[in-house]
């Protein structure tokens, strides 16, 4: 039997639906999983997203032509039945799910498993293949739960307030920066947004989302009349940008921070533990729920995390894509800030 | 070990050094004195002795966390510290012990003398009560090494502040051969006189590299000699009783039986600075001459006939029992020469020679050939100046000669360790052979993060094969390599090793069909090895 799905150079593509899955280069219809600018790139002819994904890529991708579909509905795409599950990535994010001919495939981009408070949560669906990442797919990585990750932050922020600091609190513009904002206790004092942030929480605003009041840093904000704010900025807004601020700690949240070596080398002053990507744990057993017999290893730890599959009994492969998971270096940080 | 967690976590969550040392500083105002000294050996290098082997470590975290061994393997040069992987894989602890710091460590020592079985069950029992960074520190007192980002003098500083006394005097408190087994904190911090220990050195004082000649005024009132490339020590002579110290605190004495001879010819009370070099037939051997004198506690006849040294003697620190490192240099060195000129010709020792050149150009001059006298550069010193403890401005300065440089074309690359995990950092280079590249060197250092960043993404794209960790890069980049020196080296496929080599610049106005040949690396060997 033929598969569901294929893997080309282009992107997942689906030969009886003729359609791509978070395409790299551009194709006439694109399914997008979420709107993380490796997942959703300019340049196709036809989109088809969440609803709740959908202002997002807008925002980001302007003019498009955008179909969007409501997690759980289906939809008949030639050969193929197509559906959207949620990721609990971001808001919007969804796994898709194709089957053709009673075959099940499900690409789920990014994922994580445990409720963030915010995005839909992750629903395992059952299939005969999935196709997962592996960002953070070695057992060094488990993550504390949120609430104790923000009790963390709040101690911070505070400790920052009484001493007469600002707390820059660097995080990627869109998901985790929401994530901390609704997560955080925002009564401890003003939080103030970089643009790339307060650009991203309007389009999420103005959809339903519920976000705590934020102030959108520009040249005529005063930092003296914010003592004690917390600064929600992306990770290269540290230094120059958020200089302003004067006397300042500066902290990154990211599931790198996990690492003694990447956390100092990141030259913040803190480090907290928080992804929206799953952790060793959460991998495994989200790929355990699936069902599925066959396994498709994508971006991430790829190598290793697909000799531990198989060690468990999966046909386990890693396909070469283009999706770049939870980076932690500049070039793509600045991707992040756009 | 709250507070040492405390402690630590502090100091781990900042880059800046005022806070570093106010944290240590109220450790060292609360902590009980056996904690104190723990601490105090910990950050000046002195930790327990290793007591359970890193690949029993490894199998039984592995097993711990059900995963099998090679995906531990894995795990740790992405991490890039043994201590720390373990601490992650682990599962959660089921209890919880607080204990003093001098309580995991006596369990650490403990494990030295137990059965293979008893040491398992005691490791798996402990990781059990602890936090993940407890764990983190345990495992790095039983793996020995205890490197978290605090020097020395940091600590010092810090206890200086603490227990309010100067901090070169207690610098030199702090060296020698005492261990916390040896010694107590009222001993050795409050009470001691360092003149008791008979074997203890006196801190060196370093220079730093020259900033501005046009600072240094008239050539008359310095002290000028070659900057010898050879091991730095100091000879202490007390009471009958030779040692040789190494710049990093080791004893070196037996590795130079050859210069025990020196007893026979100086008064007690004797303390020297100087450098340890391979000469024969009076001149320098090179440098490797010499490096295969270290790493061996004991020294074959043969070699000892091959490469023997001498002392070549900078400075005098103690003149009969004296320590006369408050006296200007001047003074020092006219003494050392009394000393060093009372000694028979043939005895193991010259004294380093002050080139007294007659103007600032003349002296450059004389840099300008050090290398072909064997030497890195020049030595200034103010001829007023005291011997001061540790690296201090002003009054000392090394003028070093140019590197050497040669363009080479990257070929290999893999992760760097702690803080360079997960970052491609070690590269190896290659130059043209005809139409093949030949591996010569080793470099990890001289390129900015953003760089090293730069070159990682493109390395994760570029990998044309993997050998474990290093991955085989197509060769596209060219970097300049400065190194201080070159020789000869059969080990090497290039048939050269290079010393001290490291990135100048990455040359990307350099076609990769442009970089040096190993003709030209031949070419070096035959005017500087």
């Amino acid at each position: 039997m033929a598969d569901v799905l294929t893997f080309t150079d282009r992107g997942i593509y689906c030969p009886a639906g003729d359609f791509y899955i978070d395409p790299w280069r551009p194709v006439e219809r694109a399914l997008i999983t979420h709107g993380h600018a490796d997942h959703a790139r300019w340049g196709h002819q036809r989109y088809l997203a969440t609803k709740a994904a959908a202002p997002v890529m807008r925002h980001r991708l302007g003019d498009i032509t955008l179909d969007t579909i409501d997690y759980g509905d289906t939809m008949q795409i030639g050969g193929a039945k197509v559906s959207y599950h949620p990721a609990g990535h971001v808001p919007g994010s969804a796994q898709i799910r194709v089957e053709v001919k009673g075959q099940i495939w499900v690409a789920s981009g990014d994922y994580k498993t445990t409720d963030d408070g915010f995005s839909e949560p992750f629903e395992p669906v059952r299939c005969h293949a999935f196709i997962t990442e592996s960002t953070f797919g070695l057992p060094v990585f488990k993550w504390t739960p949120q609430d104790a990750v923000a009790d963390q932050i709040n101690t911070w922020w505070a400790a920052n307030a009484a001493d007469g600091r600002a707390s820059v609190l660097g995080a990627y513009a869109l998901g985790k920066a929401q994530r901390l904002l609704t997560a955080i206790d925002q009564t401890i004092g003003p939080i103030l947004t970089h643009g790339a942030v307060e650009n991203t929480n309007e389009v999420l605003r103005a959809q339903g989302l519920e976000l705590p009041q934020t102030i959108r840093v520009n040249a005529d904000l005063n930092p003296k009349d914010h003592p004690g704010a917390l600064i929600v900025c992306p990770p290269s807004g540290f230094g120059g940008w958020s200089k302003r601020f004067g006397p300042q700690s500066t902290a990154f949240a990211s599931g790198w921070m996990a690492m003694r070596g990447v956390r100092r080398r990141r030259a913040a002053d803190r480090g907290f533990v928080l992804s929206d990507h799953a952790d060793w744990q959460g991998l495994n057993d989200a790929i355990r729920a699936t069902g599925a017999e066959r396994v498709f290893v994508t971006h991430g730890y790829t190598s290793q995390f697909t000799r531990w599959l198989r060690d468990q009994g999966y046909d386990a492969h890693v396909v070469s894509t283009e999706y770049e998971g939870e980076t932690l270096d500049a070039a793509s940080e600045d991707g992040a800030a756009q | 070990m709250k507070d040492f967690v405390t402690l630590f976590t502090a100091m781990d969550q900042t880059t800046k050094t005022t806070v570093k040392t106010a944290a240590l500083t109220a450790y060292f105002q609360t902590a009980s004195d056996t904690d104190k000294l723990w601490c105090i050996a910990l950050f000046s290098g002195r930790r327990p002795k290793r007591s359970v082997t890193t690949t029993l470590l490894r199998e039984w975290a592995a097993e711990v966390a059900g995963i099998p061994l090679w995906l531990f393997e894995e795990c740790y040069p992405i991490v890039g510290d043994l201590a720390e992987t373990i601490a992650l894989v682990l599962p959660p602890a089921k209890s919880h012990e607080d204990q003093t710091l001098t309580h995991w460590i006596d369990v650490t020592k403990s494990l030295r003398s137990m059965e293979e079985g008893e040491k398992k069950e005691t490791v798996l029992a402990v990781w059990d009560r602890l936090s993940t960074t407890e764990r983190f520190l345990f495992n790095k007192l039983i793996t020995g090494g205890f490197r978290v980002g605090v020097s020395t003098k940091l600590m010092t500083r810090a206890l200086a502040r603490a227990t309010d006394q100067d901090e070169a005097a207690l610098t030199h408190k702090l060296m020698g051969q005492w261990t916390p087994e040896t010694t107590s904190f009222e001993a050795l911090i409050l009470t001691d006189d360092p003149m008791a220990d008979l074997s203890r050195p006196y801190p060196f004082y370093l220079a730093y590299q020259m900033e501005n000649l046009d600072e240094l005024g008239a050539i008359t009132h310095w002290n000028i000699e070659y900057k010898w490339d050879g091991i730095r020590g100091q000879m202490i002579l007390r009471e009958g009783q030779f040692h040789l110290w190494s710049r990093g605190e080791d004893l070196m004495t037996d590795r130079f039986p050859e210069l025990h001879r020196l007893a026979d010819f100086m008064p007690q009370g004797t303390v020297i600075d100087g450098e340890v070099l391979a000469w024969k037939d009076d001149a320098p051997l090179p440098f490797n001459a010499l490096q295969k004198r270290l790493g061996r506690k004991t020294v074959p006849k043969k070699l000892l006939a091959e490469a023997p040294v001498i002392l070549h003697a900078y400075d005098l620190l103690e003149l009969d029992g004296i320590d006369i490192r408050e006296k200007d240099l001047k003074f020092r060195r006219e003494a050392l020469e009394t000393i060093v000129a009372s000694c028979p010709a043939d005895a193991p020792i010259k004294l380093s020679e002050n080139l007294a050149p007659a103007s600032w150009d003349h002296a450059a001059s004389l840099r300008d050939v050090s290398r072909e006298n064997h030497a890195e550069g020049l030595m200034l010193k103010r001829l007023d100046s005291p011997y001061l403890a540790g690296r201090k401005k002003g009054d000392w300065w090394k003028w070093k000669v140019d590197p050497l440089t040669i363009d080479a074309v990257m070929i290999y690359a893999q992760a760097g360790h702690g803080r360079r995990a997960n970052l491609f950092t070690d590269y190896t280079f290659a130059v043209w052979n005809g139409n093949d590249l030949v591996p010569f060197t080793k470099a990890y250092s001289g390129l900015t993060d953003a760089e090293f960043r730069k070159i990682t993404a493109w390395v994760k794209k570029n990998t044309i094969q993997r050998f474990g960790p290093v991955r085989q890069v197509s060769p596209e980049h060219v970097f300049e390599i400065a190194f201080e020196g070159i020789q000869e080296s059969p080990r090497h496929k290039s048939g050269v090793a290079l010393r001290f080599p490291r990135m100048s610049r990455w040359r990307h106005d350099k076609p990769l069909q442009e970089a040096n040949t190993l003709d030209d690396l031949k070419q070096m060997l035959a005017q500087y090895g």
